[in-house]
This record gives C-alpha cells, sequence and structure tokens, in this order.
C-alpha cells in the first residue's frame, strides 16, 4: 500500500494528478488515513510490507480498519520500546539517538540518489559518509570533552586529542572536501555539486538536531522525555480529534489535518505536558543532570534537585479560583515551563511536519523509508521533533540555566596567569558587591 | 573573461524536474558572450596594444587598484576593515543567491527573494550578536535594552529564524514545490559557506590585524605568483604530471591489494579530471616557495608594530577601538640556533626571528597547497553551472566570489590555527558568563580558583579566608 524506495521521476500528469486526488480527499472524506488512498498512476503498488504475524491477524478486518489496527499496533509497540530505553538509562539512550540520526541520514541521502539516479558516481556514497562520520566526532568531541573532563585529562591520548581537537575535526574535513574536488568526473559536475549540497543541508538538519538533543539529555531526562512525548501526544492527538471530529482543512499541503485536530491537539497536549511533568518531577533520576562519575565509571544521576523542581505554593488568579475552588495550588516550576514546552510543540512543531510533507511532495514519494510498517520511515516519525530539540535547547541556554561551571574552570585554566589574576580579581569584587564575601583586606 | 548569462538556448519545460536534475552536463548548452564591461577610460588608454596584452594590462591595473584599496582600508583601522567584511559578504551572498534564481529560473517564486535575504539577516544577527556580545561587554553592561537583547540573544535569534521557517512552509506553492526547496537549500548552504567565514574573518581580525592580513596576503601572493610562474614557466599541466607520477609507483599489477586498487581507481578518475587546465606544476610549486617566502618577510615587517599585533579592543572611555598592548611573546624578537647545514650555508649561529614567523611558514604553507582546493572548488561549480564568472563587478576578475574563493578555507584554517595552538578562551568572554551563573555557583568556581591560583603561586595565601 505504500511506496517502496524505488519510484520514477515523474512528469507533468502525475504531479497533477497527485494535487486533484488530493483535493478530491478534502472535499468528501474526514480525516483518514493516508495511506489507504489509492497510489498515483506512476508510482508502482509495492509489496505490503507488514510482517506475516499481524497479517493474519487482521485478515478477516476490512481493508481500513486493518490500517488503523496496524498503525496502532506499531505505535504501541514504539512507545513500548521508548519506556525500556528510557528505563535502561542514559548511555542506552545516547545510543538509541545515535543510531536514529544514522537512519534518518541514510534515508535522505537515499532519497537525493533515487533523485538524481546519482548511486554510480564515483566515491559518492562514501564521501557522504565520511562527512558524516567527521561531524560526528566533531560534536562529540565537543560534548565528550565537557562532560567527561576528569577522564579525559587523565588519559595520555585522550588528553592530546581533546586539546587539539578542533585542529584535527577540521583536517579531517578537509580531506573530505579535497576528496570531493579531486572526484569531480568531467560530465557530472552538476550531479556532484547537487549531492554535495544535499549532504550538507542533511548533515546540518540531522546531526545538529541530534546533538542538541544529547546536550537536553546530559540537563537532566526530564528535558529529553517530555519534548518528545508532547510531540508525540500532539501527533497522536490531532490525529484522533481530526478522526472523530475534523471538519475543516488546515493546509493544503497535508490535506489530511484540520482545525479541529489541530486545537484539539493543542489543549490536550498541554493538559498531558502539565500531569506528565508533574509525575516526573518527583523522581531524582529524571530531574537530576546526568554526570560521569569517576570512580564508579558510570553515569550516575544523584543530586539535590534544583528550585525548578521542588514543589512551590502559587495563588490561582481569581477567574479559575471560582471555577475550581481552591485559593492556592502546590505546582512544580517545572510544570509551568512544561506550558511552553508544549504550546511550542502543539502550534510549530506541525511545520516541521508540513516542511517534510512538502519534501515528499517535491520529490513525489509518499514516505521517507519503508522501515516501520505502517508509520513509513524513521523520518517520518521524527519529522516534527526537529524543530522541538532546538527550542529546548534554547530555551534551557536561555531562560532556564546559564554556561555549564565546569567547562568554564577547564576554560580558565587554560588561560595566561595575568588572566587569571585579572578575572580572579573582578569575580572577587563582584562576590563582594553582592554580599556573597566578605572584603578581606589581606587577599592581593 | 567576461561573465556570461546562462540558459539561454534551453527549452525544457518547468514541469519537467526530472530532466533538470538528472540531464547530463553535456546536455545543457553554452552561454553566449555578453557584452564588454570594461570602462571606456582604459579602453581609450589601451586601444593600441594587441588584445593579449590589453587583458593583461586591465588585470594588472585593476589588481593594483584593489590592493591600494586594501591598503588605505587598513590605514582605516579595524573598525572599516569589519565594514569592508561584512559588505564582501553580502556582495558574495547576493552572487552566488543570483546564480541560482539563473539555474532554477526561480525569480518570480512568490516570497523567495525576501526569504533569502531575511535569512542572511537572522543569522547575521545572530552571529554578530555573539561577536558584539564577547568584544564590547563593557559597553553593554551600561545599557539596559542592549542587556536584555545579550541575555536572550540565543532566543531571539531562534525565534527570528523560526519565524521564517514557517514564512517559508506557508509560502509553499503548489506546482513549484521542489523548486522552493531547491532555493532553500541552495540559500542555506550559501549562508553555510560565506556567514560563517566573514564571521571566523572577523574573530581573526579581532585578534590582531596581523591574523587578518597575513593570511589573506599569503593567498593573494599565491594567486598571482602562481599565475606569472604559470605564464612564463609553464608546461607541464597539473593533470599531466600526475599521471606520470601514477606510472611511476611501484606496485605489481597482480599484487595489489584491495585498497591498493582503491587508490589506483581514485588516482585514474583524477586523472580525467579537466579543471582548470591552465594551472601547471611550475605554477603551483614556484607559487608555494614564493608564498612562503613572502609570508615570512610580512611577517617580520608586521611583527614590528603594536597597530598589527595587539588584540583589537573597544575602549569604553574613548568610544572607539583601539590596538595598544604589550605585545605577546609571539611578537618579540627571539635567537634561535640554526640547524648545520643552514649555519654553513649563511655563516650565521644564531638568527632573531618572530616566533610568529614560524606561524606564519604554517599559514603560507596552507594558503599554497589547500587555498588552490578552494579555487578548483570554485572552477567546478562554475563548470557544473556553465558560467564564467560569478558576476560582472570587477572588470577583468569577474565577480567578488571569483576573488574571494581561495580565501574562503583559509579564514577557517587561520582560526582554527588559533584556537588550537595560539590562544585559549576569549578572557572577556569567560567573564561575561562568569558574572551570568547563579551566586552559589559563583562562589564554588571563586573557591576552585583561589585554590588552584594559591597552588600556581600566583597568589598569595593569605592570613584570613
Amino acid at each position: 500500500m505504500r511506496s517502496s524506495g524505488a519510484f520514477k521521476i515523474d512528469t507533468d500528469n502525475t504531479f497533477q494528478a497527485l494535487e486533484l486526488e488530493s483535493e478530491a480527499k478534502v472535499d468528501g472524506e474526514t480525516a483518514s488515513d493516508s495511506e489507504s488512498r489509492v497510489d498515483t498512476a506512476s508510482l508502482p503498488p509495492s509489496a505490503d510490507d507488514t510482517p506475516e504475524v499481524l497479517n493474519r491477524a487482521l485478515s478477516n478486518l476490512s481493508s481500513r480498519w486493518k490500517n488503523w489496527w496496524v498503525r496502532g499496533i506499531l505505535t504501541l509497540a514504539m512507545i513500548a520500546f521508548f519506556f525500556i530505553i528510557i528505563y535502561l538509562g542514559p548511555m542506552v539512550l545516547m545510543m538509541i539517538v545515535m543510531c536514529v540520526q544514522i537512519k534518518c541520514f541514510h534515508e535522505i541521502i537515499t532519497i537525493g540518489y533515487n533523485v538524481y539516479h546519482s548511486y554510480d558516481l564515483p566515491w559518492f556514497r562514501t564521501l557522504s559518509w565520511y562527512f558524516l562520520l567527521c561531524v560526528n566526532y566533531f560534536f562529540y568531541g565537543e560534548t565528550v570533552t565537557d562532560y567527561f573532563f576528569t577522564l579525559v585529562q587523565r588519559e595520555e591520548p585522550l588528553r592530546i586529542l581533546s586539546k587539539y581537537h578542533r585542529f584535527i575535526s577540521f583536517t579531517l574535513y578537509l580531506t573530505g572536501f579535497c576528496m570531493f574536488v579531486l572526484s569531480l568526473v568531467k560530465k557530472h559536475y552538476r550531479l556532484q555539486f547537487y549531492m554535495f549540497g544535499w549532504t550538507h543541508v542533511t548533515l546540518l538538519i540531522v546531526v545538529t538536531q541530534s546533538h542538541l538533543v544529547i546536550h537536553n539529555l546530559f540537563e537532566g531526562m526530564i528535558w529529553f522525555i517530555v519534548p518528545i512525548s508532547c510531540v508525540i501526544c500532539n501527533d497522536i492527538m490531532a490525529y484522533m480529534f481530526g478522526f472523530f471530529f475534523g471538519r475543516t482543512p488546515l493546509i493544503k499541503l497535508s490535506p489530511k489535518k484540520t482545525w479541529e485536530g489541530f486545537i484539539g491537539g493543542c489543549f490536550a497536549t498541554v493538559v498531558f505536558g502539565l500531569l506528565l511533568s508533574y509525575v516526573m518531577s518527583g523522581y531524582r533520576c529524571f530531574v537530576c543532570p546526568v554526570e560521569y562519575n569517576n570512580d564508579t565509571n558510570s553515569f550516575t544521576v544523584d543530586c539535590e534537585p534544583s528550585d525548578l523542581f521542588r514543589l512551590q505554593e502559587y495563588n490561582i488568579p481569581g477567574v479559575i479560583q471560582s471555577v475550581i475552588g481552591w485559593k492556592t495550588v502546590r505546582m512544580y516550576p517545572f510544570q509551568i515551563h512544561s506550558i511552553a514546552l508544549s504550546t511550542f510543540a502543539s502550534l510549530i512543531g506541525p511545520f516541521g511536519g508540513f516542511f517534510a510533507s512538502g519534501f515528499k511532495r517535491a520529490f513525489k514519494i509518499k514516505d521517507f523509508a519503508n522501515t516501520i510498517p505502517g508509520h513509513g520511515g524513521i523520518m517520518d516519525r521524527f519529522d516534527c521533533q526537529y524543530l522541538m530539540a532546538t527550542f529546548v535547547n534554547v530555551y534551557i541556554a536561555s531562560f532556564i540555566r546559564g554556561p555549564n561551571p565546569s567547562k568554564l574552570v577547564q576554560q580558565f585554566l587554560t588561560l595566561r596567569p595575568d588572566q587569571q589574576l585579572h578575572i580572579f580579581n573582578t569575580l572577587k569584587s563582584h562576590l563582594i558587591d553582592k554580599g556573597m564575601l566578605t572584603a578581606a583586606p589581606e587577599d592581593e | 573573461m567576461r561573465p556570461g548569462k546562462p540558459f539561454e538556448g534551453e527549452t525544457d519545460i518547468d514541469d519537467r524536474y526530472g530532466d533538470l536534475d538528472s540531464r547530463t552536463d553535456s546536455d545543457i548548452p553554452e552561454i553566449p558572450p555578453s557584452s564588454d564591461r570594461t570602462p571606456e577610460i582604459l579602453k581609450r588608454a589601451l586601444s593600441g596594444l594587441s588584445s593579449r596584452w590589453k587583458n593583461w594590462w586591465i588585470r594588472g591595473i585593476l589588481t593594483l587598484t584593489m590592493i591600494s584599496l586594501f591598503f588605505l582600508i587598513i590605514y582605516m583601522g579595524s573598525f572599516m576593515l569589519m565594514l569592508l567584511v561584512l559588505s564582501i559578504q553580502v556582495k558574495c551572498f547576493h552572487e552566488i543567491i543570483t546564480i541560482g534564481y539563473r539555474v532554477y529560473r526561480s525569480y518570480d517564486l512568490p516570497w523567495f527573494r525576501t526569504l533569502s535575504w531575511y535569512f542572511l539577516l537572522c543569522v547575521n544577527y545572530f552571529f554578530y550578536g555573539e561577536t558584539v556580545a564577547d568584544y564590547f561587554a563593557t559597553f553593554v553592561q551600561r545599557e539596559e535594552q542592549l542587556q536584555f537583547l545579550i541575555r536572550y540573544h540565543r532566543f531571539i535569534s531562534f525565534a527570528l529564524y523560526l519565524a521564517g521557517f514557517c514564512m517559508f512552509v506557508l509560502s509553499l506553492v503548489k506546482k513549484h514545490y521542489r523548486l522552493q526547496f531547491y532555493m532553500f537549500a541552495w540559500t542555506h548552504v550559501t549562508l553555510l559557506i560565506t556567514v560563517t567565514q566573514s564571521h571566523l574573518v572577523i574573530q581573526n581580525l579581532f585578534e590582531g590585524m596581523i591574523w587578518f592580513l597575513v593570511p589573506i596576503s599569503s593567498v593573494i601572493c599565491n594567486d598571482i605568483t602562481a599565475y606569472l610562474f604559470g605564464f612564463f614557466f609553464g608546461r607541464t599541466p597539473l593533470i599531466k604530471g600526475c599521471r606520470v607520477c601514477f606510472t611511476l609507483l611501484p606496485i605489481h599489477p597482480l599484487k595489489r591489494p584491495f585498497l591498493g586498487s582503491a587508490v589506483l581507481s581514485f588516482i585514474s578518475s583524477f586523472t580525467k579530471l579537466s579543471l582548470s587546465p591552465k594551472k601547471t606544476w611550475e605554477g603551483f610549486i614556484g607559487g608555494f616557495f614564493s608564498t612562503v617566502v613572502f609570508g615570512f618577510i610580512a611577517a617580520y615587517v608586521l611583527s614590528k608594530y603594536q597597530y598589527f599585533v595587539c588584540p583589537v579592543e573597544y575602549r569604553s572611555d574613548v568610544n572607539s577601538f583601539v590596538t595598544e598592548c604589550e605585545p605577546s611573546e609571539l611578537f618579540q624578537l627571539q635567537s634561535y640556533s640554526l640547524p648545520p647545514f643552514l649555519k654553513a650555508v649563511l655563516r650565521r649561529e644564531t638568527v632573531s626571528l618572530y616566533p610568529f614567523q614560524i606561524h606564519s611558514i604554517a599559514l603560507s604553507t596552507f594558503a599554497s597547497l589547500i587555498g588552490p582546493f578552494g579555487g578548483f572548488f570554485a572552477s567546478g561549480f562554475k563548470r557544473a553551472f556553465k558560467i564564467k564568472d560569478f558576476a560582472n563587478t570587477i572588470p577583468g576578475h569577474g565577480g567578488i566570489m571569483d576573488r574571494f574563493d581561495c580565501q574562503y578555507l583559509m579564514a577557517t584554517f587561520v582560526h582554527v590555527y588559533i584556537t588550537s595552538f595560539i590562544r585559549g578562551p576569549n578572557p572577556s568572554k569567560l567573564l561575561q558568563q562568569l558574572l551570568v551563573l547563579q551566586p552559589e555557583q559563583q562562589l564554588n568556581i571563586y573557591k576552585t580558583l583561589k585554590t588552584h591560583l594559591i597552588e600556581k603561586g600566583i597568589l598569595q595565601p593569605s592570613l584570613k579566608v
């Protein structure tokens, strides 16, 4: 029912056929599963990829409900998988994020190859993966140096690698760049430049987002779980509301999205976010920053929860007071932040989805790939998350905390002595001004 | 030498996107030559010469004009240099985007011109905000509104970018999805190339004008001397020389391991390369040696003056940029003992050099060996899109981007070199970040720093703590 990776570049007619079909969809039907549409004339119908087990179990249902069940079961499977990984801890989460990133990169690059028929270009597959490796090395090196500072300082080879990290990463990238220039072949310059541009834009999208996700994760698992769950919840709620109440189409790009689904999803997500943050703020393992403990050589999440995660009394504004009948309510301050996160997830997150829909329409593909039956590729599931990770990272940096103190200490230690003294004195006078330190005249 | 308008003769229909993408280069017709843009005055002055020499003279005169303009701006100071870098960046962006419009004939796409310039503005705002906040810390602390802008700088920049992103999504028009995505990607790659490089240049500049002048001059010198050596002595094109070396490789055909055959297939694809046929090995090697010598001498000359050597600082009392400081060790003459064979040649025991001159050898080597790859990249780009020059701005030379294509990699290299080998992080930025922390964190850091400084003996321990 859904297209596989092999598709043809279409002509005029098919483009129009795709458009006409979507018009019909909007007029007659409610928000139903796009997969149940009949394939357009040009895309060859591919084999059904649902596992045999599911096929047999659902063989007697009609095709529309069968699809719904397949999607439902896979959704539950993915959510269960998500919970298992959370249970396994931050290290496993980091690895999963990395695998998802590689798979997304692979999916988008494969689309590029198919678009440009450039699978046979010399060296290009190697170069794309090489650039992915370089950029990942650069980003992981920066993160590892920050968080594993003491471990890195102990091991001699690691210390050198981290001291000259930028230089080494730049050299690796430069090698790839020079190989690209040397690999330019006479009749294929344009294709090669297109693939070079395609690779770089994909790296910009996929790799930077995944590293911001890991930064959020290290801030505290709650900063990773709540945003992702809000986006997933928004997806599901908007779908449900649209399915049951959907009537007014939202945007031409995604004809199955409706205003009822959008608004219903927004409210449901905010409520869900509030509840989820209330539940999670109680547990240290979610709330504390992830730290690497040198003695036990593992990650620990143990700390004194910050102010954000301690219950406080808030006065309810008059309007709600009459409705609920309470004067004050006890909430975690984090729940206020979660409202901001959920609002972003429901209002702006869908733009990531529209972007991906536009991309799929532009390149005439149904799904990014065929990995998850009923859902398409990994990228299909993560397109709305795209903007969320950056938003959370920017939000944390701007409103929650400043720079990382241990990183600052590291940077301080690399300065010259006179610069160190200057900073130390300025800090001292600042602290004395604030009253945190008493002025001691004997100090130089 | 003449910039051209691409795609005059194309007949493909707009909607046949597949053909646009998967056509090989040979299907695209050549560009018709456009009109000559040399100013009238030059034409009259050189009307008597033959066309080859006339071209040479035009290029020569324009080169000298550009170099004198460069000197003039250096004299005017770092602020003018910053403005110059900014204008060059905007012009390069404009040139590359215009090429994109022509390639995709998307000049009439709704909103796209506005969005491209908007994204340029956003990214510049983000980068300048980060730099300005660091270097103008004292100035910024005074003004209240600037404080607010600095504190939430990332959030504001992200919100601005997001607004542009949402406008892009909302502007997607039914029949033009693919074109719009292409232009979106084209804009982003151009931003990545031009804007990040220009900001690295400005950061190098703030480190000390010498870090800006020596690399740029090395690249320009390499261009000019490689051209001159090639003009007078050039005989072996780069490609042929490679083929000769390839045949000399001592690998028995039957015994090639997998890696060996991969390397050989790579080299054989290189020999088919025909980018820049006018570049020759003589020019390349001659340019390399001249650039190293030039860099060495330029570093020696410039290291003497505080104006070039000191980091640029903003003094709030005089409300301007000053370059006054105690020159660091890099810029103080030191004696180096010569290795024995040089001792015999020069008949001296030691030589006094600035340590910076050693670094300048590294910079010049990069400029002559790797810098040309930026030029090959730009040549490949021009061949891919069948254009002679990026634009028409400078008569005899093409567009601004034509002059700056080799500089592209140089700026990043210098920045990475400085951060890895020369100095650590910026002290004022560090101080600013310290002041933003929570008071308890500040106190902790204060204590850690104090113990560290006492250990190192920089601070004398006091009796009362």
